[in-house]
C-alpha cells in the first residue's frame, strides 16, 4: 500500500476523549484561578524557587518532547534520508503541538504576561547576553515556523474540499508555499539548534546555586545533542503508539535503522558529560553529593541503558523492546532537564518546592488538550501514512 | 558529499564547545569598573543593635505595606514583595550577630544579565532598578541573583518585582537613602564607592582584631556597591552571604552566548549551507515535500 499520508476517520468523541475533555477542563479551571488571584494561591512558587514545574516540565522538558520534528527533518532533509520521509509529518504535528502548548504555558506562568507582545518588537531593549531572550524569540518563531510546516497537511484537504472561501485560499497559497518551504524548514532546523542549546545557557546565570554536577559551560551543549536524540525517542513512541491505537502499519523496520544514529548520539552524550567533569576535576562529586549522586547516576543510566540495547539489531527490530528503547532515551533527556532547572537547583537554606496540586492540574491539562489536538488532526486531517493494517478496523 | 554535512556538523559543534570552554580571562581583565559617580552604603554588623529603625523607615520612604505573620505589628521574616531591607539575627550559642539585607547593587549585575528587555539596568549612580513596562514578570531575575533579591509579588494578579533602588528617588531630591539617615549607631552609612572601600579599609587596618579580615563586595562576585564587615568570630557565610568566587556573574553566559552569537554570524552562515545542503539533496531527488 502507499506511503501517502491520509485521515484515519472515525469518531472523534470516544469515551477516552471524553476522559481528557476532563481533564483539560480541570486545567482550565484551575488557569483561570491563577489569573485572578496571582500564582502565590494556585502554585509552590517562591522567591527562592520561583520557577517549578510549569517552566521546568512544560517549558524545558516540553519543548524537548518536541523536538521530534527538529530530528526527523536533519535525517530527512540534511542527510536525505527520503525513506523516513513518512515519519516527518506526525513528528512535525507533536512537534507543533508541544511548541505551542509550551507557548500557552509561558503565557500562564510569566507573572506580567501583557507585555510579552513587546518581545518580538522592542528590539532597541533587547538584552543579547540573556539566554532567555534567545530562547522566547526562537520559540516564538519556531512555532510559527512549524505551524508553516504543517500547513500542506490543511492546504491538501482543503484544496480538493467543496468550493468556498478554504479552496480559494488553499488553491492559491499552496504554489507560493511550496517554493518557499525548504527555506522554511531550513528555518526550522537553525531555530532549535538555536534555542535548545540557549535553555542550557539559561542555567548558566545560576553559578552559585546549580549543583556543580551539573552546572558546566558546555551545557549548551549537552541539552542540544539530548534534545535531538529525544526527537528520536518521541518519533518511535509516537509512531509506535498511533500504530496501535489506529491500527496503522507498524514502521518498526524503519523506525530501527534510525537506533544507530540515537545510539551515537546518547553516547557521545555520556563522552562529553564524563570527559567534561573530568577535565574539571568534579569526578569525585559523583558519589558524594547525596541524593544528587543518585540522579546522577540515574541520569547516566539512562542514558547508557538505550545507548547498548540499540546496538544489537534483534533487540531494536522488535516493536516492544524498541518501544522500551524510546521510552528510556525520553526519560533520560527529560530527567536531565528536570534535574538541572529543579532537583540540582539550590537556592539556598530555607527554601523548598514541591508542586502543589492546582500546579499539576494546569499540567495535566495542557497535556490532556495535546492529545485532545494530535486526535481530531489525525482524524481528518492527512498526516499518518496510508497503510491500514488488517481490514475493517478503525 | 557527506563529509561537507558531517564537518557542517562538526564544526558547528568544535564551534560551541570552544565558545563554551574559552579559558576565562584573569579576575581583573572580567571586572567591570564602577562607574565614575557610583554611591553605596557600608554595613557594620559590628556596630549594628539590630533595633530595626531602618526597616521602618525603608517602609515609610517606599510606601510599603506592613507585613503580619503573628500578632505584632510588622513581623516580615524575609524580603519580600513588601519588605525591600530586613535585619536578621544570627546566633550560635551566645554568640549573636545582626545581619542587613537588601539588594548588593553589584557592579555587574546577575539581575540585569538575565533580564530580557533590560527591565533591570544599572542606571544613574550605578543603582540597579526595576522598569515595570519592560517587566514580563519571567523571574529569570530571581533565579540569577546569588543574593536572592529580586522579589515578585506572589498573591497579587498584577504583580511587581520589588527590590531595594537604594532610595533613588530620595537621591533626585537631595536626601539619603532612608536607613542610611535614621541608623542611630551609624551600622550603615550612605557614601561615594570609593570612600566607602576605602573607609571599610581604614577600619579594617584599625582594628584588626577586631573584624574577620575582608571586606565583602570588594571582588565577590565582580563587586557589589553594597560593602559588609564583619566582627572576626563571624564570617560572612554566617551572615548568610554566599560564597562567590571574583567572575562577575554574567560573565560565564556572556563568554559562550557571544562566543556563539557573535555578529550573528554563525546562525546566518549555518541556516545558509542548511539551505544549500537541501537544495541540492532536492536536485538529486531525495526526500523534499
Amino acid at each position: 500500500m502507499s506511503d501517502r499520508a491520509v485521515p484515519v476517520g472515525g469518531p472523534i468523541v470516544t469515551p477516552a476523549f471524553r476522559w481528557l475533555m476532563l481533564v483539560f477542563g480541570v486545567g482550565v479551571v484551575m488557569a483561570g484561578w491563577r489569573f485572578i488571584a496571582g500564582l502565590g494561591p494556585v502554585t509552590a512558587l517562591s522567591d527562592g524557587y520561583p520557577w517549578g514545574i510549569w517552566i521546568a516540565f512544560d517549558v524545558v522538558v516540553g519543548t524537548a518532547l518536541g523536538c521530534g520534528g527538529y530530528s526527523m527533518a536533519i535525517l530527512v532533509y540534511i542527510f536525505n534520508k527520503g525513506k523516513y520521509h513518512p515519519l516527518v509529518r506526525p513528528a512535525v504535528l507533536t512537534s507543533a503541538l508541544g511548541y505551542s502548548l509550551a507557548a500557552v504555558a509561558i503565557v500562564i506562568d510569566v507573572g506580567r504576561y501583557w507585555n510579552i507582545w513587546k518581545l518580538p518588537f522592542a528590539w532597541r531593549w533587547w538584552n543579547l547576553s540573556s539566554a532567555l531572550l534567545e530562547v522566547a524569540l526562537c520559540v516564538m518563531a519556531y512555532v510559527i515556523v512549524l505551524w508553516l510546516e504543517m500547513s500542506p497537511v490543511f492546504l491538501e484537504k482543503w484544496k480538493d474540499g467543496p468550493p468556498g472561501l478554504l479552496r480559494n485560499l488553499a488553491r492559491s497559497v499552496s504554489p507560493i508555499l511550496d517554493r518557499a518551504l525548504l527555506w522554511i524548514i531550513a528555518l526550522g532546523l537553525l531555530l532549535p539548534t538555536m534555542h535548545q542549546s540557549s535553555l542550557g545557557s539559561v542555567m548558566l546565570l545560576a553559578h552559585n546555586k546549580l549543583h556543580p554536577l551539573w552546572h558546566t559551560p558546555l551545557l549548551p551543549l549537552l541539552f542540544l545533542v539530548s534534545c535531538i536524540a529525544m526527537g528520536y525517542g518521541v518519533v518511535v513512541l509516537e509512531s509506535t503508539l498511533s500504530s496501535r491505537a489506529f491500527k496503522r502499519k507498524d514502521e518498526t523496520p524503519m523506525l530501527a535503522s534510525l537506533g544507530g544514529v540515537t545510539s551515537g548520539l546518547l553516547f557521545a552524550y555520556v563522552i562529553i558529560r564524563l570527559v567534561d567533569l573530568a577535565g574539571r576535576g568534579r569526578l569525585g562529586l559523583v558519589f558524594t553529593s547525596g541524593w544528587l549522586s543518585f540522579w546522577f547516576l540515574v541520569e547516566l543510566a539512562l542514558f547508557l541503558t538505550p545507548a547498548v540495547m540499540l546496538l544489537n539489531a534483534r533487540t531494536r527490530s522488535r516493536t516492544g523492546s524498541l518501544f522500551r528503547i524510546g521510552m528510556l532515551v525520553v526519560l533520560a533527556g527529560s530527567l536531565y532537564r528536570f534535574v538541572t532547572y529543579l532537583i540540582a537547583f539550590n537556592p539556598g537554606p530555607g527554601w523548598s518546592y514541591f508542586p502543589a496540586v492546582p500546579e499539576m492540574l494546569v499540567t495535566f491539562g495542557i497535556v490532556a488538550f495535546e492529545i485532545m489536538v494530535y486526535i481530531i488532526l489525525v482524524k481528518r486531517f492527512p498526516i499518518l501514512a496510508g497503510a491500514r493494517q488488517g481490514a475493517g478496523a478503525h | 558529499m557527506a563529509v561537507d554535512r558531517r564537518a557542517l556538523l562538526k564544526g558547528l559543534s568544535a564551534a560551541a564547545a570552544a565558545a563554551a570552554v574559552t579559558p576565562p580571562a584573569s579576575a581583573a581583565a572580567q571586572r567591570k569598573p564602577a562607574p565614575p559617580d557610583a554611591v553605596g552604603m557600608l554595613y557594620d554588623a559590628t556596630l549594628c543593635i539590630g533595633c530595626k529603625t531602618c526597616v521602618v523607615a525603608c517602609r515609610k520612604a517606599n510606601n510599603l505595606e506592613y507585613e503580619a505573620h503573628s500578632t505584632l505589628w510588622d513581623d516580615p521574616v524575609d524580603l519580600s514583595g513588601r519588605t525591600k531591607n530586613i535585619i536578621k539575627l544570627y546566633r550560635e550559642g551566645s554568640r549573636v550577630s545582626y545581619m542587613k539585607q537588601q539588594c548588593m547593587h553589584c557592579l555587574d549585575p546577575g539581575c540585569v544579565g538575565a533580564c530580557m528587555m533590560g527591565s533591570f539596568q544599572k542606571r544613574e549612580h550605578g543603582i540597579v532598578t526595576w522598569k515595570g513596562d519592560r517587566c514580563i514578570g519571567c523571574r529569570y531575575c530571581a533565579v540569577a541573583c546569588p543574593y536572592n533579591i529580586p522579589k515578585f509579588e506572589w498573591d497579587k494578579a498584577f504583580p511587581l518585582v520589588v527590590k531595594c533602588e537604594l532610595c533613588s528617588h530620595r537621591l533626585a531630591e537631595g536626601k539619603i537613602p532612608a536607613c542610611c539617615e535614621v541608623c542611630p549607631r551609624h551600622a550603615v552609612i550612605y557614601g561615594s564607592y570609593p570612600e566607602l572601600l576605602a573607609e571599610a579599609k581604614r577600619r579594617l587596618a584599625e582594628q584588626p582584631d577586631h573584624y574577620y579580615p575582608k571586606v565583602f563586595g570588594e571582588h565577590d562576585g565582580g563587586g557589589t556597591q553594597v560593602l559588609y564587615l564583619t566582627a572576626r568570630d563571624v564570617p560572612f557565610e554566617k551572615l548568610g552571604l554566599p560564597t562567590l568566587d571574583e567572575e562577575p556573574v554574567p560573565h560565564l553566559v556572556r563568554t559562550v552566548q557571544h562566543g556563539i552569537y557573535k555578529g550573528f554570524i554563525a546562525p546566518v552562515v549555518l541556516y545558509v549551507a542548511l539551505g544549500a545542503v537541501m537544495l541540492r539533496n532536492r536536485k538529486k531527488g531525495g526526500g523534499h515535500e
